[in-house]
């Protein structure tokens, strides 16, 4: 156990813990959302992300060629928002078609919640197949020349030819403070202040809260819960796309199973931090991306996951809702 | 609204996910062998030709492919063929697919097994049946030390890799302080064990990753904090060319260097250009000669690749002694024992213990934006 290497770098560990906390926070969204006003866990949320990953390597191979560039992330800015534009259309999409063809169809018919839960799996495994498999259904229409590029050895490694490189913009305690950490963390909770704004104050919010409350009861008073809980995926789809973008130019690379991860850690964050509850996932998303790196240095990285998880099970021991609690209706979220 | 319609959706979702697997591990051409006058052999491979290390296991059986094709092409009259059984490089997959190789009297010879998690899952199998088995790229060293007589290896082993590596980093490089990070699988613990054994006190600190990890901010904290001349890393390219990159983003300016595992084009996507820039990649291989490539190219329409000189030397070897009579196990396990010739991929010849005795370590090193395979510099 090495606390004195915590302390020395405890600046440089919690920020670079809180850019990662930020992805999962956006993430957990997803979770958390689908969560409320369904009790169901969206297992094929991982998914949604991962095609939001690939959405962002496409556009910068398409308006770059796959030629390696560096560079700062003033000359990437006009790129990167195009990236996230079509990542957060491709993540939405995605979460549309999992909402369309695993979820409205099963509960149309009244199916259990268990059946419901495994054609999430489903659709889980069948979109990561799809991404690595892309190489032979190009090559069934005779297009893998011309998009070598796009889907060549699907199962592997996929980069974006873009690298964002950091740069300090002040020191804070020792540690330079890049500008990718600030857009990271910036624009993760932008969006969760935006996202909470319209889900406490506008009309659709209030459709959302109230099929989250009380199914019954809402359809009683006129809410279309159909539509209520396709805008949910909608909105969960959106903000995994953005946090797809934000965790490219961190990371760069992304791959078939990128998704599997990233959703233990951001279905960790919802139910850390309450799910069902939107400002339990930002809490349980930062607190989750801190703790690995807390945990890395004092024990080691490969103990990261098992710091993690004892501390999620101290948390439901003392909170069995999380820390927040549950409802995603009840907790005013 | 009873159960049969939920059940028939849920059935056809997880018929489709099925089918989708499926078609991702599908298995690769077996070709059957036989001839008019002879005893119908085969040679069998074991390894991945699909899954996250699917493409080093495509290169293994196209340069099993082209050394069967021109053995064929000589003897028309008794031709051999090839079993690929793709265990996707995981030893629980490998272990059930062992037992149905030397249950097939057809099988004369293994290529394989590829990897060394795989080699020692099913080692004891292989050697009980008598099964003689060449693998092109298990480097393991503790695999030669099991006493499994029928076990052979046309690579260097990870000892002689670490060590070589070491020396590179302190003699060629002129390294002081050396951090050490590994992802903890089988092949890197055993990397990492013989790089840290010949560094002694030029390590300056020490960190596990895990596989499939993409953030590696503490480990980068460690590393710049320690600030050490080099950094060594045993693990595969997913995870070292995002070490390596986000390493060069904090502002570690001293080498890197990792071991064969990383010795591939994708480390330098994956790092990007300019993080991979200097960056070295050891193997105990040399580049594949060109008209080996080209003769790979007719025939696999595609360029050769790590292991693939290395599985058309080990078939040769099978294929070798086929022409020379010695189908029995026993009879071709002897046969490889004498073996002594030069293969594309270097002088074979094996010691007691099955471990190739010519063991050349190379460096190859990023330039100009690109893996430079063309021109390794010999270590050993």
């Amino acid at each position: 156990m090495d606390f004195g290497f915590l302390f020395s770098h405890f600046a440089e560990l919690t920020i670079t813990g809180l850019a990662l906390g930020a992805i999962y926070a956006l993430v957990a969204l997803g979770y958390t959302m689908v969560y409320g006003v369904l009790q169901l866990i969206n297992f094929a949320h991982s998914e949604v992300f991962m095609y939001g990953t690939f959405a962002t390597a496409w556009v910068a191979v398409f308006v770059h060629g796959t030629t390696s560039v560096s560079q700062g992330l003033g000359g990437t800015l006009g790129l990167l928002g195009l990236c996230a534009i079509v990542a957060m259309v491709t993540s939405a999409a995605v979460a549309l078609l999992v909402e369309r063809l695993a979820y409205r169809p099963l509960i149309r018919r009244g199916s259990p919640k268990l059946v419901i839960l495994i054609s999430s799996i489903g659709a889980s495994f069948s979109l990561a197949e799809i991404m690595g498999l892309r190489d032979k259904f190009a090559g069934w229409f005779g297009l893998q020349d011309n998009l070598e590029s796009y889907v060549a050895q699907a199962r592997n490694v996929y980069s974006s030819p873009v690298t964002v490189d950091p740069h300090k913009v002040f020191e804070f305690a020792g540690y330079g403070v890049t500008d990718i950490d600030l857009l990271v963390i910036g624009a993760a909770l932008g969006m969760m202040f935006a996202l909470d704004v319209i889900v406490r104050r506008t009309r659709l919010g209030r459709g959302i809260r109230s099929v989250a409350q009380d199914p019954e009861a809402a359809a009683l008073m006129g809410v279309n819960s159909t539509s209520v809980i396709r805008t949910t995926f909608l909105i969960g789809g959106l903000m995994a796309g953005a946090a797809a973008t934000l965790y490219m130019l961190r990371i760069g690379t992304t791959r078939q199973d990128a998704g599997f991860l990233i959703g233990v850690k951001a279905f960790t964050a919802a139910v850390m931090g309450g799910i069902g509850n939107l400002r339990g996932a930002l809490i349980g998303g930062l607190l989750l991306g801190v703790m690995e790196n807390w945990g890395s240095a004092v024990f080691g990285t490969q103990w990261k996951d098992v710091v993690t998880f004892v501390l999620l099970v101290l948390i439901l021991l003392v909170r069995p809702t999380g820390i927040l609690g549950e409802s995603l209706g009840k907790a005013r979220a | 609204m009873g159960i049969k319609p939920n059940l028939r959706a849920f059935a056809a979702i997880a018929a489709a996910g099925l089918a989708l697997t499926a078609c991702g591990s599908s298995n690769s051409s077996n070709t059957a062998g036989g001839g008019s006058s002879c005893g119908h052999y085969n040679l069998a491979f074991l390894g991945a030709t699909t899954g996250d290390a699917g493409a080093l296991g495509q290169n293994m059986v196209g340069g099993i492919k082209l050394a069967l094709d021109e053995y064929n092409k000589a003897h028309t009259d008794c031709t051999v063929g090839l079993k690929v059984s793709d265990s996707q490089g995981d030893p629980v997959k490998a272990t059930p697919l062992a037992t149905k190789i030397v249950q097939d009297t057809s099988i004369v010879g293994l290529i394989g097994p590829g990897f060394s998690g795989e080699s020692l899952a099913t080692g004891k199998t292989f050697y009980a049946a008598g099964l003689p088995s060449i693998s092109p790229s298990a480097t393991n060293a503790t695999i030669t030390q099991s006493g499994w007589t029928t076990w052979h290896r046309v690579i260097g082993n990870d000892s002689i890799q670490g060590a070589a590596d070491v020396k590179y980093m302190e003699d060629t490089a002129g390294a002081k302080k050396i951090y050490l990070v590994h992802d903890d699988q089988d092949y890197s613990v055993g990397l990492a064990g013989f790089v840290k054994t010949a560094l002694g006190s030029s390590m300056s600190g020490e960190d596990a990753v895990q596989q499939k990890q993409t953030d590696f901010g503490p480990t980068v904290t460690k590393v710049t904090s320690a600030s050490p001349d080099a950094v060594f890393y045993a693990g595969y390219y997913p995870e070292g060319g995002l070490l390596c990159k986000q390493l060069r983003q904090a502002g570690y300016k001293g080498l890197f260097m990792s071991g064969d595992g990383s010795e591939d084009p994708a480390f330098v996507s994956t790092a990007g250009a300019q993080a991979a820039e200097g960056a070295v990649l050891s193997a105990p291989a040399a580049p594949a000669p060109a008209d080996f490539n080209a003769k790979y190219k007719a025939l696999n329409g595609k360029d050769s690749g790590l292991y693939s000189t290395q599985s058309y030397d080990a078939a040769n070897i099978f294929l070798a002694g086929i022409e020379a009579g010695k189908t029995s196990h026993a009879d071709m396990n002897t046969f490889i024992g004498g073996y002594d010739k030069t293969g594309v991929s270097g002088p074979i010849k094996f010691d007691s213990k099955g471990d190739i005795s010519a063991q050349t370590i190379y460096v190859y090193k990023v330039t100009g934006g690109k893996l430079d395979t063309a021109n390794p510099t010999l270590i050993k």
